[in-house]
């Protein structure tokens, strides 16, 4: 190749280079043009898409649970609170050793294997900048001991929570019911914005009836918090609305003495004020401690309540469907007096049994010969004489009884507020054929006559029906809600017998203040000390069946066989401030049995607390403690 | 003679070129070209602060490989095109056995072996082959007439393919794809006939399937796949797409503001020290700040592909030409595939992405770039 070529194709190659960088240059402008053009998408015509997504990516919505409304008894007393429950927490971050920490955790506050097991198997599921709860409900004096030796665990600290607690929890164990966590079951019903900071929930009884309004509204804060979720900080705050504070009716120191008038028992006692409906106390013996519910039960407890043969966990007062024997009587004799069928001068012959006519079939006394030749209505009451109420109910007949009865909340749910209140039962004519498709036979009126038979009420419904009695016709759906913060909440009037003259009213309460009066009535050994007017009726009710749903251990059967004992009252008679409902199962005598349970709670309501009793102490809701401690002493 | 020629070139410079041109020639270095990658450097760095948190420590850290880097550019401006020329065969041979080596006895990173140990001190062979090879293409080119003859271009194409299937064996696609293009970029140069290169594009088109089930790793498919649609994967491989390209438009037109990127900042945008540092810049300075950056590129490419022009012997402009085409590649795949144009490869974004081995190579390329430019001015004199 000669120089002449050489230079000649240095020639040549230069002009190709600068065409093929020509062409280069080109390629390259349009390949910038794609990326400006791809930008240019991203940041000017996709921004407000991108925009949202990365805020979505760093802001989140945290839910701020509300506090939980408090319950208070009338007089202030606290019954369902919110106490903070300390956890013990190690953020894995912050500790050098973890098996170190735990050994020093472990020489203050004394740890299970099953908690380290639980701790460990937690930590593994959770960021390392997460308190990792180690310990729940830790005491107070483990977290002083905690605090002084804080500086050597660094990364383990206490957190605080506010739990529900129920300083009286087996007191008012039925009536209050409890809070439990959220289940799957509530999950599909409850409003999933407002309670997305909430754990727990009303499971049963006034929690559960006042739910909502208890529960209280969700508050909400912005946290800017970066890629592994670690909150960096709060941007905005809008604070929960608290539940609302509820007041009862139930004053805590009757329903005291009424759930100590049942001690060793199975049984129920409602009492409420006739004019208001108001319910003062309302227990089912035996409780049970509902504080255990809160946080889970242990199936170990639960299998102990659920298997005690006295079925603590049954709502006796709303779920207990007793016949209400002898204690229909007044309201029959009462029914008599206004449908005409007898006056109060109406006297009968009781040979100690009754037979209809045309049926060779007799129906007992209780009273084995009888109660004698010259039987009127007051006397019926107050010795509680089957005949004559054998002879009414059939001169009444099924369909007036059915009638009379309901317009006395019989057979039909009070409307109480709270959960699975059941009915009872009030049969009548439609009621057979619906239910048992057969025709109503008149002696199952007389049986209805003495409270047996098919008729079942619950000692609530008993409550009640001796409120009308009290009121004289009005009848009222009990409540147990007296006020929310200062709101007055009133019990609705559901009736009122404006027909039945006073002069039958007269009848019947004089009737039931001779129970107690009379040295022949069946309440007579309430009689002693007592300083206002009571009218009552006693009641023994036949143990036939069980009410469904029950069951006894069979071992025991013969002891669960024998009669319940019934028992109502009101009182003072001519001004009434408070009627009483008593059911004690099995107790065989209503008026012995049941009656001084019905005095103890009327005299510790009209009464008051006894004075000398009262030791001195700065807090009331420690005067009460200490005065139903002392109760029991005596 | 030659100051005409500059002048026409780059008006308005003549007068601080005239001023520095004796030190420039004395240290062989081009002025223009040192200021213009000094101020991409420095604009990395106020990035990198922003990315690492407000980190001095690895803004500094960065800061000591630069140094070093521009250092070594200084050194290798040195270099005659004569030496590298000469030198080309022997580095070729040299790099292809290390990069055997690394098939064989390399250090794995990630499931690929892409380093090799050296008495404690790890290095990938193939940042010396983004050298080398086009280096090696340009020597082989340059001792024959051109344009080249089929003969030839076919086995500068076995020059090209050797050390790129070494490469796909660690296997690192992005760097093997990037090295043969830098060896192609130098056939291209050198006026290789337009139907060779219309056939070899039907050639790879008929190839691609082949390829797509044959060669490339399941993970490389998978990437490419998640560009196609990253709500696919949505947590795992998609996520960084997503993430990033959520950063870059949340930037807007004028961008968070420096330090005030929430998508780095609360750390939702990975990589964002390194490959993914572009949608830092994005989401902080907006596409103000992008098409600031790509016009400094721009500056960069031009002022490379004018030096390149310069020079005397087709090896140096072969060489320069193909370094310089290379550069905008790296910022082209980088940016592209940040914002979900291209498949994640691990193409670092040249002077502004941390790493000191990336740093080196690329200023060692300039440094053969300015080495090209000097050579060319002392030929003038």
């Amino acid at each position: 190749m000669t120089r002449r070529q050489q230079l000649k194709n240095t020639f040549h190659e230069r002009r190709v280079y600068r065409h093929r960088v020509t062409v280069s240059i080109l390629i390259l402008l349009t390949m910038t043009t794609i990326v400006v053009a791809r930008y240019s998408q991203l940041q000017i015509s996709d921004y407000d898409i991108y925009k949202t997504q990365s805020d979505r990516n760093r802001i989140q919505l945290l839910p701020i649970a509300p506090k939980r409304g408090l319950i208070f008894d009338r007089n202030g007393m606290l019954l369902a609170e919110n106490i903070p429950s300390y956890t013990l927490t190690v953020v894995k971050e912050r500790v050098q050793s973890l098996d170190d920490t735990l050994a020093i955790i472990n020489e203050i506050i004394p740890l299970s294997d099953d908690d380290i097991e639980q701790f460990r198997k937690r930590l593994s599921r959770r960021r390392p900048y997460e308190a990792v709860p180690l310990k729940f409900r830790v005491s107070d004096e483990d977290i002083a001991k905690l605090a002084v030796n804080r500086h050597r665990v660094p990364g383990v600290e206490i957190d605080a929570q506010l739990v529900r607690h129920y300083p009286e929890g087996e007191l008012f164990a039925h009536m209050l019911g409890y809070v439990g966590r959220i289940g799957e079951r509530e999950v599909d019903v409850i409003d999933p914005v407002n309670y997305s900071g909430t754990h727990y929930i009303g499971k049963i009884g006034l929690e559960k009836y006042y739910e909502e309004l208890l529960h209280g509204t969700v508050g909400y804060q912005n946290v800017e918090s970066n890629a592994h979720g670690r909150i960096l900080r709060v941007l905005e705050r809008h604070d929960p609305l608290p539940g609302g504070d509820i007041k009862l009716n139930v004053d805590a120191y009757v329903q005291r003495v009424a759930y100590d008038a049942l001690e060793g028992q199975r049984g129920a006692i409602v009492a409420m004020d006739p004019h208001t409906g108001g319910v003062i106390a309302m227990v089912s013996a035996p409780g049970y401690d509902t504080n255990l519910f809160v946080n889970g039960i242990s199936s170990t407890d639960y299998n102990a309540l659920q298997n005690d043969p006295d079925l603590p966990l049954y709502n006796r007062t709303l779920q207990g469907q007793y016949p209400p024997a002898s204690t229909i009587k007044p309201i029959w004799g009462l029914a008599g007096l206004h449908y005409g069928v007898i006056t109060p001068t109406t006297r009968i012959y009781d040979p100690g049994w009754f037979s209809l006519p045309d049926d060779s079939r007799r129906y007992r006394d209780w009273k084995r010969g009888g109660h004698g030749s010259s039987i009127n209505l007051e006397d019926a009451v107050v010795e509680s004489c089957d005949v004559y109420f054998y002879e009414l109910a059939y001169k009444l007949g099924i369909d007036r009884l059915h009638n009379f009865g309901i317009r006395f909340g019989l057979g039909n749910a009070t409307g109480i507020d709270n959960t699975n209140e059941r009915s009872g039962l009030m049969p009548s004519r439609e009621w057979k054929e619906q239910s048992r498709g057969g025709h109503w036979y008149p002696g199952e009126t007389i049986n209805v006559g003495i409270g047996q038979g098919f008729m079942l009420a619950t000692p609530l419904q008993l409550a009640v029906a001796t409120s009308v009695i009290a009121s004289r016709g009005e009848l009222r759906a009990p409540r147990l809600l007296a006020s929310v913060g200062d709101v007055p909440v009133v019990a609705p009037l559901m009736g009122k017998m404006e027909d039945v003259s006073s002069a039958n009213w007269d009848a019947i309460t004089r009737s039931m203040e001779q129970v107690v009066n009379s040295a022949r009535g069946t309440g007579r050994g309430l009689k002693a000390g007592l300083t206002y007017r009571m009218a009552a009726k006693s009641g023994t009710a036949q143990v036939v069946g069980i009410a469904a749903g029950e069951k006894y251990d069979s071992s025991a059967l013969h002891a669960r066989n024998r009669d319940h004992a019934l028992f109502i009252a009101f009182a003072p008679a001519d001004d009434p401030k408070i009627a009483v409902a008593v059911v004690i199962e099995n107790g065989e005598h209503g008026g012995s049995v049941a009656g001084p349970a019905a005095r103890k709670v009327i005299d510790a309501y009209l009464l008051g607390k006894p004075k000398d009793s009262v030791p001195e102490t700065e807090n009331s809701q420690d005067a009460v403690a200490a005065l139903a401690g002392a109760e029991n002493h005596e | 003679m030659n100051n005409s020629d500059f002048l026409r070139q780059m008006p308005g410079d003549s007068r601080s070129m005239g001023n520095q041109r004796s030190i420039s020639q004395r240290l062989r270095i081009d002025i223009p070209l040192l200021i213009l990658l000094l101020i991409l450097s420095g604009v990395g760095l106020a990035v990198l602060y922003s990315a690492s948190d407000g980190s001095m420590a690895a803004v500094l850290r960065q800061g000591r490989f630069l140094s070093v880097a521009f250092v070594v550019m200084i050194l290798v401006a040195q270099l005659h095109p004569e030496q590298l020329q000469r030198w080309a065969p022997f580095a070729y041979i040299g790099v292809l056995l290390l990069l055997l080596a690394v098939d064989f006895v390399g250090v794995g990173a990630k499931g690929a072996q892409r380093w090799l140990g050296v008495g404690g001190f790890r290095f990938q062979p193939s940042e010396l082959a983004k050298l080398v090879l086009p280096m090696a293409v340009a020597w082989y080119l340059s001792i024959h007439p051109l344009p080249p003859g089929f003969r030839h271009t076919l086995i500068s194409l076995l020059l090209i393919f050797l050390p790129t299937i070494l490469i796909v064996m660690q296997p690192d696609l992005g760097t093997s794809i990037l090295i043969a293009t830098s060896g192609i970029f130098v056939l291209f140069l050198s006026g290789i006939s337009w139907t060779f290169i219309a056939s070899c594009m039907g050639l790879l088109a008929l190839m691609a399937y082949p390829m797509w089930e044959f060669v490339l790793h399941d993970y490389q498919r998978q990437r490419i796949l998640t560009l196609l649609n990253p709500e696919l994967d949505k947590l795992g491989a998609g996520w960084n797409i997503i993430q990033s390209k959520t950063a870059i438009g949340s930037g807007g037109f004028e961008g968070k503001g420096w330090m005030l990127g929430t998508q780095s900042h609360l750390d939702f945008l990975p990589e964002s020290h390194t490959d993914f540092i572009i949608a830092v810049l994005a989401e902080e300075f907006g596409l103000r700040g992008v098409l600031l950056l790509l016009l400094l590129y721009g500056l960069i490419i031009s002022r490379g592909l004018w030096i390149a022009s310069q020079a005397k012997h087709c090896f140096g402009r072969l060489l320069g030409g193909s370094i310089i085409l290379t550069f905008f590649v790296y910022v082209f795949v980088n940016m592209g595939m940040v914002s979900g144009l291209l498949p994640v490869v691990g193409v670092p974004l040249p002077l502004v992405s941390q790493g000191g081995t990336s740093l080196v190579s690329l200023l060692v390329g300039f440094g053969v770039l300015m080495g090209i430019c000097a050579d060319e001015r002392l030929v003038h004199q």
